[in-house]
């Protein structure tokens, strides 16, 4: 058997060189200036100093400010669907998840696509307004737009984790709260609720990863001017061409994420004590 | 009671699936229409699907997608598979770190991976094109073939491949013909991932590549500046192909279980009363 520990150093070599090596580049870039060849590079941190300039403050609370509005929206409606899944038989259950899990494999430029057909001025949304006698209303490039596209992608990563977590409490444990005088209120929020957290957490810190981080649905949705983290990222580096302080603003957003997860697990680890 | 609940969460359901389907079956139905109007339906015509398939470009940009999707899940299939294996033998420490650093794509943004991704390609003079958007898929698709495939070797019997070698077999037979069936549903759950993801992705796709070479998705981005019912029509097929093979996915199982259970029932039937009881 010890010949196949061999098998592993073709991926630690892959890994190093693919996975290791771009992270260090991007460190690297984000504390230099001299342009994009590395050839004559001055350390310095103004990378990182020009993120205080209000205009990209902005940019950052505003990418804050959509993508905790959407995980918000998506934890509400995603914890009522995955609750009321649970109340069907299991053969059902498992259609009504595979319903769930058809949209995450589909490319999400094209389902973005699909509601600039239904959101635009002339699309099918405004038509059928006017056909009920109401005025046309401009939903293309505003923040109601993304909203939209943002929950709409990421309802399904809510859901899934919320109905595993459900689908593992043990239905006695209901009864026994009922049994001991909970009303059906206090039942749901000390015993299941409780008990699902894990999911819900599980949840929000997958949907809040790829809020905070998306480029193309602000883009198709709220028009090219329209600026999230995603947005000033791909202008840095696309239209731009500044990768060093592209390359910082990529630390900053790899950093808050980190610092959501590790939040998130220790609130999950200190739930766990609890109990 | 039970039904009026039953309605109620039934009509919800129905409603949160709307919002899922109805953008993309719209898009469908207009991928038929004559007119290039996204309101009026004037009549049925495949118009918008001849337009497709005579375009030199989105063909092309068809076949990058289909060749990438199938080289790089080949490749990180075969690659993650192999380092799965090796895994569950490594020292804990080396273990350890490889898995976490298998974790940082997959927990990364794909927009710092595509950036970091960019920079080191650039950074090795590597002309940007074909080749760096497949080592860019392998990449991404790797780490998710490891996480598939790992749970299943570490339930192995790690005395399995001894038991097959202290009889005779090489470690190569032992390997092919012991290790990897009992790991194959593992395989396949990574083969699956990985094609999806090397299919649908658009954010790597775009950083890393150039010289003109598009897959689907940066055809789809180039083109959504307006409504264009070709998209529709290219977006119609490749959705059919994607729930079309997830639904046989999901099927197959199903049915060959369903056969199974019905021959257990004939074969039940067969045997004689005293001995079922």
């Amino acid at each position: 058997m010890k010949h196949f520990t061999k098998l592993v150093r073709p991926y630690i070599i892959w890994a190093v060189v693919i996975i290791l090596l771009p992270l260090l580049l991007i460190v690297l870039y984000s504390v230099t200036t001299g342009g994009n060849d590395l050839v004559n590079i001055q350390f310095t941190l103004d990378n990182f100093r020009r993120m205080t300039e209000p205009v990209y403050l902005a940019v950052f609370a505003k990418s804050f400010r959509l993508g905790l509005t959407a995980v918000g929206i998506c934890l509400f409606a995603g914890y009522i669907l995955a609750y009321f899944i649970t109340f069907f038989s299991e053969r059902t259950q498992s259609l009504l998840i595979l319903l769930v899990t058809i949209p995450m494999w589909i490319n999400t430029l094209l389902r973005t696509y699909a509601w600039i057909c239904l959101l635009s001025d002339n699309g099918a949304v405004n038509t059928l307004l006017q056909m009920l006698g109401f005025q046309p209303v401009t939903m293309m490039y505003t923040d109601f737009a993304v909203l939209i596209g943002l929950v709409s992608d990421l309802l399904p990563f809510m859901v899934l984790p919320i109905h595993t977590s459900l689908c593992k409490i043990d239905h006695s444990l209901h009864e026994a709260a009922m049994d001991l005088g909970a009303n059906k209120v206090q039942t749901f929020w000390r015993v299941t609720f409780k008990l699902s957290l894990p999911g819900v957490l599980n949840g929000i810190i997958m949907t809040f990863l790829l809020s905070i981080s998306t480029f193309v649905i602000p883009k198709l949705l709220g028009g090219g001017q329209y600026m999230l983290i995603g947005n000033l990222i791909e202008n840095q580096f696309i239209s731009v061409g500044d990768w060093n302080f592209g390359s910082a603003i990529s630390v900053i957003l790899a950093f808050i994420i980190l610092l959501a997860i590790t939040g998130m697990k220790q609130f999950d680890q200190e739930e766990g004590e609890e109990e | 009671m039970k039904k009026k609940r039953k309605l109620g969460s039934g009509l919800y359901i129905t409603l949160c699936f709307l919002f899922l389907y109805l953008p993309i079956l719209v898009t469908m139905v207009y991928s038929f229409n004559s007119s290039k109007s996204l309101t009026k339906f004037e009549s049925f015509s495949l118009r918008w699907y001849e337009n497709l398939f005579s375009s030199g470009e989105i063909m092309h940009a068809v076949y990058v997608s289909i060749t990438i999707a199938l080289l790089a899940t080949a490749i990180s299939t075969v690659l993650g598979t192999l380092t799965a294996i090796g895994l569950s033998k490594t020292r804990r420490i080396l273990k350890e770190a490889i898995l976490n650093v298998n974790n940082i794509p997959i927990m990364n943004p794909d927009i710092v991976t595509a950036i970091g991704l960019m920079i080191l390609f650039s950074s090795i003079k590597l002309e940007k094109g074909y080749f760096t958007m497949l080592l860019a898929h392998i990449a991404l698709c790797t780490p998710y073939v490891i996480t598939s495939v790992y749970p299943k070797v570490r339930n192995l019997d790690p005395n399995l491949a001894n038991a097959a070698m202290d009889l005779g077999a090489t470690p190569v037979q032992a390997l092919t013909k012991v290790i990897l069936p009992m790991i194959k549903e593992g395989i396949y759950a990574g083969v699956l991932l990985a094609f999806t993801m090397s299919f649908d992705d658009f954010v790597i796709s775009y950083f890393v590549t150039g010289n003109g070479i598009s897959n689907i998705s940066i055809i789809v981005y180039n083109m959504t500046k307006r409504t264009n019912p070709t998209i529709n029509a290219l977006s119609t097929l490749v959705i059919l192909v994607i729930v079309v093979t997830l639904v046989l996915v999901h099927l197959i199982p199903y049915l060959k279980r369903r056969r199974e259970e019905g021959r257990e029932k004939e074969i039940d039937s067969l045997l004689p009363k005293e001995e079922v009881e």
